[in-house]
């Protein structure tokens, strides 16, 4: 297992994470870094504990054992908590009500701004350079509802970089998206690492047009099983490009 | 009885009476002030929100009624808390919170009645369905204060609402302080009832926070044009309601919320009827866009 630590303190570190929703374990002794600029994939079979992890790292869990550090500090002790971004699973992508794109995203800009303060031109120029950065600026007035999936996707990619955040989170943002918006996806990604030195945790059972960006790769199943660089992964056997079947089928015999 | 002193100039038929322009003023602010709120309560789900803390409000007009001070007050006293109760519970999110909400709700209004028949004033009927052609300056003004601080909560509050709204994880995670503002737009709810109460009464209150974003959402392509859509409709059915109840003496709570379904009702069939000439197999209850 390998800690690639040498570009600075770790935006996020956990360590010996360990929880259950009932008496069965979902997560035990789980424990990796990030370093600032890294572009980590977290993979792993469906039920290997992906999400519940996430949610720990966040804050939004409590884990039963471990610790998480964000910046140095606890998720509850964070002050400046928009240098997070976090795109979860499930964002309502057929909200209730009809709600643009520029909306959505200008929301994601609000932590940083205070949300009680009205929009400053610093404000908007995120917002606009969010729009851009994922190849949405033409379609800001439109409803979110009028959008094909992969473009609603990148509505929470851009919505997640409003803040410029220093860590951005996602969780299973690419299930179901089709190969030319996951490109789009890809170069917004690597855009905000290459331009911002975001570090980026994504989680996902299927890699898709990222692998070849990739830093690490950590392989969960109930604890880590694998964490190094893709090519030590590839060395194995397993194909991790787009289209390849490779790693949702290995995965699943991990399980 | 003329227009109100102060009235800068004469209101045409059918506001040339004061108490018509009394009824006016707290009707404007509540189709101002309902449907704002209304329009963060239908996005989160929480549509009957309004009817259910509405029915635990009763509480606070008999004791109103009972200890003899004005019942406005007192049921937003009661209002207020239920707001904040129903907001605790549901944060918790347990199963039997659905049934602590029943309690919460019925032993409200169980305990308005019986506090009322106590009183030499037992008269809840004003406030279940609303009186407003008997509005006084005091009500007047009490409610155009509510409804004022309402806007001003929306106005300040209310980007920060809409992304608790749209993904509260993603906007608790980035450090808005979402358990707040969900206690806000619950206690928001509370007040936008009490001043209502006068207007539709109680039991009608949700009508005027839901009803008019129904109609708004089947034509507006954002969110605050569906909330300005909403407003426009809330104020509309108002005075036509308002108009209507004074030309043949109908119950006016009712009349508002009758027009409010009308509009919906007019807007639901032209968008079908449009949606039909450009769209074959269009539905009448299809979403927006």
């Amino acid at each position: 297992m390998r800690m690639n630590l040498s570009r600075g303190r770790a935006v996020l570190a956990a360590r010996g994470i360990s929880f259950a929703y009932g008496p069965e374990p979902v997560l035990d002794d789980v424990g990796f870094e990030l370093a600032p600029g890294e572009f980590v994939a977290l993979v792993g079979p469906n039920g290997s504990g992906k999400s519940t992890l996430v949610r720990v790292l966040v804050g939004l869990l409590t884990p039963h054992a471990g610790t998480v550090r964000l910046f140095g500090e606890a998720p509850g002790r964070l002050r400046q908590r928009w240098r997070i971004g976090y795109v979860s699973q499930r964002l309502r992508l057929a909200p209730d009500l009809p709600v643009t794109v520029e909306e959505v995203v200008a929301t994601g800009r609000l932590a940083r701004r205070g949300w009680w303060r009205r929009a400053r031109p610093d404000d908007r120029a995120a917002v606009d350079h969010a729009l851009e950065s994922v190849a949405l600026a033409e379609l800001r007035r439109r409803p979110l509802t009028e959008l094909s999936g992969g473009q609603q996707q990148r509505v929470l990619i851009a919505k997640a970089l409003a803040s410029e955040p220093e860590l951005l989170i996602l969780d299973e943002p690419v299930a179901g998206v089709d190969a030319a918006s996951q490109r789009q996806f890809r170069d917004s990604l690597v855009h905000l690492v290459e331009e911002h030195g975001a570090a980026i945790l994504l989680v996902s059972h299927e890699l898709g047009a990222v692998a070849d960006d990739l830093d690490r790769v950590i392989v969960l199943k109930r604890r880590v099983v694998f964490d190094g660089p893709p090519a030590e992964l590839a060395a194995t056997g397993v194909s991790l490009g787009i289209h390849a079947d490779d790693l949702p089928l290995w995965l699943e015999e991990l399980a | 009885m003329d227009g109100l002193p102060g009235m800068p100039w004469p209101l045409p038929w059918p506001f040339d009476r004061s108490y018509m322009q009394l009824a006016l003023v707290a009707g404007m602010v509540v189709g101002i002030a309902a449907p704002c709120v209304g329009t963060f309560l239908v996005q989160k789900r929480l549509s009957l929100l309004g009817d259910g803390i509405g029915h635990a409000a009763v509480a606070g007009v008999g004791a109103g009624l009972l200890v003899g001070t004005g019942p406005t007050w007192t049921a937003l006293v009661v209002a207020v808390a239920a707001a904040a109760a129903v907001e605790w519970l549901r944060a918790r999110g347990s199963a039997s919170g659905d049934l602590a909400l029943a309690l919460i709700f019925y032993g409200g209004i169980a305990a308005g009645v019986v506090l009322a028949s106590r009183s030499t004033d037992a008269n809840l009927q004003p406030y279940l369905f609303g009186s407003i052609l008997t509005v006084g300056a005091d009500d007047a003004y009490a409610v155009l204060g509510l409804g004022v601080a309402i806007v001003v909560a929306i106005a300040v509050a209310g980007p920060a609402l809409l992304a608790v709204v749209l993904d509260e994880d993603s906007a608790r995670v980035s450090g808005i302080p979402a358990r707040t503002l969900n206690v806000l737009l619950a206690v928001l709810t509370a007040v936008t009832i009490v001043a209502a109460m006068r207007v539709v009464g109680v039991l009608l209150v949700a009508a005027l926070m839901v009803l008019p974003v129904a109609s708004a959402r089947l034509v507006a392509r954002s969110f605050r044009g569906t909330m300005l859509g909403a407003v426009a409709v809330g104020v509309t059915s108002v005075m036509l309601g308002l108009a209507a109840s004074r030309q043949w003496a109908l119950a006016s709570g009712g009349t508002i919320v009758l027009v409010a379904v009308g509009v919906f009702v007019v807007v639901s069939v032209v968008q079908a009827l449009r949606a039909g000439a450009g769209r074959p197999g269009a539905g009448l209850l299809s979403g927006p866009g």
